[in-house]
């Protein structure tokens, strides 16, 4: 069949965070998946195909939410996607080991009258628990059809998709009115509806009146701002306050009672519970790894074991990758008579092999890095981090959840800023993002993976690098500080989050994750790193000399004038008074103003500023490592780390800061903010090394 | 509307069960701890009550970890 003869289908995964959504959106996508940019909003969500009988579906992997409220940005965003793009078919994923608190999401999707399909995910989890269903009846009650699926081993994929595309086929449902909240509730929904039927049918149009009226008595913030009408106001307060004698209660939490209600009345029909609840291993390891002494002692050391891993691991496969890259260029250079085309010769053997190459070297560190960041995330001790660390994140004025964007960052600052979602208050908020590039991530690393072998020893490299991550995270914790007690001050909010049972990850869903990840840094060496080797390799072989002007020099001579001549040569070396403090020279200056769009790249311009300034590309060339160890003293390159470590972060992260807080000020306070720090940071070190004779 | 025998979630001891009865606190803390299935007559278990720092509970078959400013808000019996 012929792709335009499909049907495309846009179909929404939504789901409770912890329920097993993301091992359903793989087992539905494979691996194929991309992260895609909705217009009019600023949300980013995870997008992958399938194909199933004459449908083409683009499955969207919402952000795992309790409710649909909008009490948090991701409530918000998931609900904006719902309401907005108007998804053919809504999957909401359901832990069915926790089928009551799960269906409360359910139910609220049933009230926005969205196409439906229930997917009981992890039912080996629920049978193992002791948990049965009757499926039938409870699909009867809910009037939505019922889905089990085990994500993780892949079972129930086909009959899911059958579900989707039953109900994609089916003409819209007249609306359903499962639930009554009783008299007095009913009847002020009734009054409230009417009013919007005359005075707003628009809004009626768009979300339902029925929806609308609810949310309207929730006070819910979003729905309320879009109102007009004064009568309609008028109304609504009306029934709230007489709501309110009668309850003596927020009508929210009284609807969100008849929801529970119904919600337990479905289950106790149709779920039944054959084993007593008990204490789980999950119980027994939280005892040692969330212990009140040891947890946070055991939580360093297992961040200090990655980061050795991350090394010792990937320094095989690196030296494998270098010595390609390396045969690569010698036997272009062999093979290529210098001659015609020379300068073609010199930006692939200048340019674009140690540009890109120098990048692609660290590849198996970043993988190994995601690699075990996915792990934590999949074992659930992720959440138990966040435990760990709240009472210490208080002190600072963050919340122990800040911590778990903190913990991505050291991957990646853009999913880490976006993963700032799930902080409900605005000034925790942006002081978790303002903070966030002080954790070292994965592009940085590539920097120490060229710095810390060149200038020291074996047994000092893995302290260095820890002693690097550490500087960014105790100054990231005085940053918060600070933030919270200036221009961010408030009360932290408080402490709610679900503590997922440990699992076993499994191979598939961490191997997807790393590779997701992989390949976007891949992507990045192919496209941004590939564009700007051959932009600086230009800037550093132009202008061009005077010929007449090298007439006389040695061969060495000539090169080193025409570098000092170049574009890249005459900005560093205007810089040079400002970092000399530093004790950085114009080389480094240089390779720092490439590095602007994207850190990694200050090792390819490092690479390429070295191929050009190096002796004689015929003879055995020395590797960067011996060249810089020749130049600078460990202290230099120490300060190097440091100034990267802090310094102002890549485009991409600005422009993501950008779209999460809605605001230029907060970027351009970052970018200040931290290049200050740098600078200031780097200097003192500097300084005082250089007086205690380091 | 407390009655005899109330008293602050931060009170109980490790492995008791008890009945949430009221929530103290403002709408946004309310709204939160609803949708996440803390809400008045929710039978509870506390799993680990260790003096200060987080405290964890148990709802149906989840893991809650509760910051030490929520425990005293929820007031159960």
């Amino acid at each position: 069949m012929t792709d335009d003869k499909l049907k495309k289908i846009t179909v929404a995964l939504a789901g409770n965070p912890n329920c097993g959504k993301t091992s359903v959106f793989n087992m539905l996508t494979g691996a194929r998946c991309h992260v895609a940019n909705y217009p009019g909003t600023t949300v980013e969500v995870e997008e992958g195909l399938c194909h199933h009988d004459d449908f083409r579906i683009t499955v969207v992997d919402l952000p795992g939410t309790y409710g649909l409220t909008t009490f948090s940005a991701e409530e918000l965003v998931a609900r904006n996607f719902l309401l907005d793009h108007k998804p053919d078919v809504v999957v909401d994923v359901i832990d069915s080991s926790n089928v009551e608190r799960n269906l409360y999401l359910a139910i609220q999707l049933i009230e926005m009258d969205v196409p439906l399909v229930l997917c009981f995910n992890m039912s080996d989890v629920a049978l193992q628990r002791g948990i049965v269903f009757d499926i039938a009846r409870l699909s009867q009650l809910l009037e939505t059809p019922i889905v089990q699926t085990i994500g993780s081993k892949s079972q129930g994929r086909e009959a899911l998709l059958d579900a989707i595309a039953a109900v994609a086929n089916k003409s819209a449902k007249p609306q359903s009115h499962l639930i009554t909240y009783g008299d007095e509730i009913e009847k002020s929904l009734s009054v409230i509806e009417q009013i919007i039927h005359s005075d707003h049918p628009e809004l009626a149009e768009k979300y339902g009146p029925g929806w609308l009226a609810v949310k309207l008595l929730e006070q819910d913030g979003d729905i309320l701002s879009k109102v007009k009408s004064k009568r309609l106001i008028e109304a609504i307060n009306d029934a709230i306050s007489k709501l309110k004698t009668i309850f003596r209660d927020e009508p929210e939490i009284v609807i969100a009672d008849k929801r529970y209600g119904f919600i337990s009345g479905a289950c106790q029909e149709t779920v039944k519970n054959t084993v007593e609840l008990r204490h789980t291993t999950s119980d027994l390891a939280d005892a040692v790894l969330t212990h009140r002494v040891f947890g946070l002692p055991i939580f360093l050391l297992m961040m200090y074991l990655v980061f050795y891993l991350t090394f010792t691991i990937a320094a095989y496969p690196m030296a494998w990758l270098e010595s390609l890259f390396g045969w690569m260029s010698a036997s272009i250079g062999s093979l290529w008579p210098a001659g015609g085309g020379i300068w073609l010769r010199s930006l692939i053997i200048d340019g674009v092999i140690p540009g890109v190459g120098g990048v692609l070297v660290f590849l198996p560190n970043i993988l190994i890095l995601f690699m075990a960041i996915a792990i934590l995330e999949d074992s659930g001790y992720m959440a138990r981090a966040a435990f760990i660390m709240d009472r210490l994140m208080h002190k600072i004025g963050l919340h122990g959840k800040s911590f778990i964007p903190m913990l991505i960052g050291f991957g990646c600052s853009i999913p880490a800023i976006m993963a700032t979602r799930i902080l409900e208050n605005k000034r925790s908020r942006l002081t978790t993002i303002m903070i966030l590039p002080l954790m070292s991530c994965g592009a940085r690393l590539t920097i120490y993976g060229l710095l810390i072998p060149a200038f020291f020893p074996q047994n000092w490299r893995g302290p260095v690098l820890w002693i690097i991550y550490l500087t960014g995270i105790v100054l990231a914790i005085i940053a918060a500080k600070v933030f919270r007690l200036t221009i961010f001050r408030g009360e932290a909010s408080d402490f709610v989050m679900e503590l997922p049972p440990y699992r076993v990850p499994t191979s598939k869903s961490i191997l997807i994750h790393t590779w997701i990840r992989g390949w976007m840094y891949l992507k990045k060496a192919g496209t941004i790193i590939l564009a700007f080797s051959i932009v600086l390799w230009a800037a550093m072989n132009y202008p061009r000399l005077d010929p007449q002007y090298v007439t006389g020099l040695s061969p060495d001579e000539v090169r080193q004038a025409q570098l000092a001549n170049s574009i890249v040569g005459r900005l560093g070396h205007a810089i040079e008074p400002v970092i000399r403090p530093l004790g950085f020279d114009w080389k480094i200056g240089a390779a720092l103003i490439g590095a602007t769009p994207a850190k990694e790249l200050f090792v390819s311009q490092l690479g390429i500023i070295y191929a050009v300034s190096s002796h004689d590309d015929s003879s055995a060339m020395p590797t960067l490592r011996q060249n810089l160890r020749a130049d600078y003293s460990p202290l230099v390159g120490f300060c190097i780390m440091l100034f990267c470590l802090l310094t102002f972060p890549c485009v991409a992260t600005l422009a993501v800061t950008r779209s999460e807080t809605g605001s230029w000020r907060w970027v351009a306070l970052q970018v200040f903010y931290l290049t200050a720090l740098a600078y200031i940071v780097t200097l003192v070190v500097y300084q005082a090394g250089t007086i205690l004779g380091i | 509307m407390k009655t005899t025998g109330t008293k602050p979630l931060s009170q109980v001891a490790e492995g008791e069960i008890v009945n949430i009865v009221e929530i103290e606190g403002g709408r946004g803390l309310k709204g939160r701890l609803t949708t996440m299935g803390l809400l008045p007559k929710t039978q509870i278990q506390v799993v680990r009550n260790g003096g200060s720092g987080p405290f964890v509970i148990s709802i149906g078959n989840t893991r809650m970890a509760l910051g030490r400013g929520v425990v005293d808000k929820i007031i159960v019996a």
